[in-house]
């Protein structure tokens, strides 16, 4: 790292003792981004763009609430009530999630066709798959806070989970809840621990950058810069691609904070936690659902459980699954097809999640659970060996020069 | 309490039903609310009739607790009315300077005093059922306003062979088919101030309406505020595209 010439003064002054502007600058304007980057790339600075949102919105509910069972709900209903705007907060908050996830999961599905978590990316990968997990744990947490049905249901219904634990099973549930049952204790945890978690996934995603600046963005041809021809810098190109994609967001999501902000929840958790009454039918947060239907696949309460937590675990492996030398889907032509496929059958144990574990259901859950795992522990093995891939351009600029031509 | 926590999550877990079947499985009559859309909002006139059908009617069972007495005039009512609903019922404040707990009438910064002491009362009152609250009731079941008026348009005779429980009645929309509330709404039930005709069908709007003004207070200035910041980021993204357009002019 060279340290860049600054004509200020002060920033002068201040960077020859801590190199703050340095690394900005090392970060930003003279960043090197192949310049070829398209749209799917545009949802990393969109999640955390949503991280803000979520951490902002967050700390100002947290001024507003209560973290007790009998008066959770109603702090929350004051909240929507009473404080100037609360309505707005919360509903910032509320769907702020169901987006952030929304951003995770087309990020996630870009480095999939893309390769992006091939060599040297791999502990970039592993950082963002951290990420997920954390989100998933903040996200489970802060849909109890609120206190109603479905906030204490599924708190019962996930930490039980735990229970099929051979032997400690049951000491783990009771340690989780601190105490018998889901109650006031379990709240003021989750409280605790949901305030907790989006500042470690904050320092997660710094990681996360480091590891990017490192290995640098990869790209949809999959082949690395071949020189300063085919990198950009990321300012001013990628900021105002990514603001462009801001604003494109923004309007979307606000779209359904102030037209339709109960469209992801659910009713039910509108009726404050009641212990005695089970609602008929308990279902997680949509960006749960196809978790939740490998779960239920399994006729086995263990199995359930440990195939939920493999589906995420699998793709920690992923780098060495996926046998291909070549990264881009764009060069892989049965891949491609395969990718889709695993796309489709993603949305179907999404949609099989919501259903009741009953008829049809069944079997198709766990036709596509099982396509889940072959996809990963099979077929992906096996296609780097057995398919042809195309040829690869001599590098970034060649294919660009070729389509302009 | 812990097993049958457990087995009835477990139980759950299998055989959850879908929200469709949750809800009776019958079709919704769907109304056209004057808040729908975009450019919704509420008819002040309607939100103070359904007050008047809640007030005189469903407020001698159901609660609406989140609703305090000075929201009132938001819909209409004057100080003066909205302290005299208020004044219509006692609740308990205290210790006064000797140490006593006393009742006292209700005040505007109060909420709404519920019918019943507490949800023990409320059973004994109805043939063991409970009245829910009905603040949020618009937003705590699928359909929401749909739902609440085909519940209270969805009376009628039990089909032959439907066998019905002691005290309960038949209703369309109400999952199982019986509910422990009796029909409620009937044509000229209340008397309207304003003149407007007092039909099972208009009754059941306005109160609706009200129930919903209820549960979504927030909702003339959420959308208000919602169209100004859409035209705003209309206008913010224009410009972003455009910058992004000539910033990248160069790169081929
Ligand atoms: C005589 C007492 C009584 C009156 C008056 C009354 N209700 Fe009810 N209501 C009940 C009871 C009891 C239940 C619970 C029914 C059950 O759980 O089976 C109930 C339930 C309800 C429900 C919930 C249905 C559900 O899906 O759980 C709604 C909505 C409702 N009432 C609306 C109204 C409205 C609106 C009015 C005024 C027009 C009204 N009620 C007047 C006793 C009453
Ligand atoms: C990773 C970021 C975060 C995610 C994914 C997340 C997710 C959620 C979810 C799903 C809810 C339930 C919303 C509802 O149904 O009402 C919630 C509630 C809440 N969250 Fe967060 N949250 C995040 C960050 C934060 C932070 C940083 C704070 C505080 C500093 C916070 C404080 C709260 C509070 C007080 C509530 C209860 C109020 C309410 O339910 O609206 N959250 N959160």
């Amino acid at each position: 790292m060279s340290a860049p010439a600054f004509n200020n003064k002060i920033i002068k002054w201040i960077d020859e003792r801590i190199p703050l502007f340095t690394v900005l600058e090392h970060s930003t304007s003279s960043y090197p981004t192949p310049k070829n980057l398209n749209y799917w790339w545009n949802f990393g600075s969109l999640a955390l763009f949503a991280l803000v949102i979520m951490i902002m919105t967050g700390i100002v509910l947290a001024m507003n609430y209560t973290g007790h069972t009998s008066m959770a709900f109603d702090s929350v209903e004051r909240i929507m009530r009473d404080v100037n705007y609360g309505w707005l907060l919360r509903y910032l908050h509320m769907n702020g999630a169901s987006f952030f996830f929304i951003c995770v999961y087309v990020h996630i599905f870009r480095g999939l066709y893309y390769g992006s978590y091939k060599a040297p990316r791999e502990i970039l990968w592993w950082l963002g798959l951290l990420i997920y997990l954390a989100m998933m744990a903040t996200a489970f947490m802060g849909y109890v806070l609120p206190w109603g049905q479905m906030s204490f249901w599924g708190a019962t219904v996930i930490t039980n989970l735990f229970s099929a634990v051979p032997v400690v099973g049951n000491f783990i549930v009771t340690w989780l809840w601190g105490g018998f049952a889901v109650d006031n204790p379990t709240l003021n945890r989750f409280f605790s621990l949901h305030y907790l978690l989006p500042f470690v996934i904050f320092a997660l995603v710094f990681l996360h950058l480091v590891a990017l600046h490192t290995s640098k963005s990869s790209n949809p041809l999959g082949i690395e810069p071949k020189g300063p021809q085919d990198t950009i810098p990321f300012h001013p190109y990628y900021t105002i691609k990514d603001l462009y994609g801001v604003g494109v967001f923004l309007l979307v999501f606000m779209g359904f904070v102030f037209y339709a902000p109960n469209f992801f929840g659910e009713p039910d958790n509108y009726i404050p936690a009641n212990p005695m009454v089970t609602p008929p039918h308990i279902v997680p947060e949509w960006y749960y659902l196809p978790f939740y239907a490998i779960l239920r696949a399994i006729p086995d309460k263990l199995g359930g459980v440990i195939a939920m937590f493999g589906a995420i675990l699998v793709l920690f492996a992923l780098p060495w699954l996926d046998s291909s030398k070549v990264k881009s889907g764009r060069f892989r032509p049965v891949f491609k097809w395969f990718f889709w496929l695993f796309l489709a059958d993603c949305f179907l144990l999404g949609w099989i999640g919501g259903k009741p574990a009953e008829g049809n259901y069944i079997p198709i859950g766990q036709a596509a659970t099982f396509w889940y795992f072959f996809h990963l522990l099979v077929v992906l093995p096996l296609l780097g060996r057995l398919e042809k891939p195309l040829a690869l351009p001599a590098s970034i600029s060649a294919p660009v020069l070729k389509e302009k031509a | 309490m812990l097993r049958s926590v457990i087995t009835s999550a477990a139980l759950a877990l299998a055989l959850g039903a879908s929200p469709a079947l949750a809800s009776g499985g019958a079709h919704l009559d769907k109304q056209a609310w004057s808040w729908d859309g975009v450019f919704g909002s509420y008819d002040k006139a309607q939100l103070k009739r359904g007050y008047q059908v809640f007030h005189d009617v469903c407020s001698n069972c159901h609660g609406l607790k989140l609703v305090a007495y000075r929201n009132l005039k938001e819909i209409g009512l004057s100080e003066e009315e909205a302290k005299a609903v208020a004044a219509e019922r006692e609740t308990k404040d205290g210790p006064n300077d000797e140490g006593d707990m006393f009742n006292r009438p209700g005040k505007l910064s109060d909420r709404y005093i519920s019918p019943f002491a507490n949800d023990q009362a409320a059973r004994v009152a109805n043939n063991g059922a409970l009245p829910p609250d009905l603040s949020l009731m618009t937003k705590a079941r699928v359909g929401g306003p749909d739902y609440v008026y085909s519940l209270l348009m969805g009376f009628a005779d039990a089909p032959e062979g439907f066998k019905l429980g002691d005290g309960m009645n038949y209703n369309k929309v109400f999952p199982g088919n019986q509910i422990a509330m009796a029909p409620q709404i009937s044509d000229d039930l209340v008397t309207y101030a304003d003149g407007t005709k007092a039909t099972a069908d208009q009754l059941t709007k306005d109160v609706v309406s009200f129930l919903n003004w209820a549960a979504e207070p927030e909702l003339e200035v959420r959308k208000s505020m919602g169209l100004k910041t859409m035209i705003f980021l209309l206008v913010l993204t224009a410009l972003f595209y455009a910058l992004k357009r000539k910033i990248w002019k160069d790169v081929h």
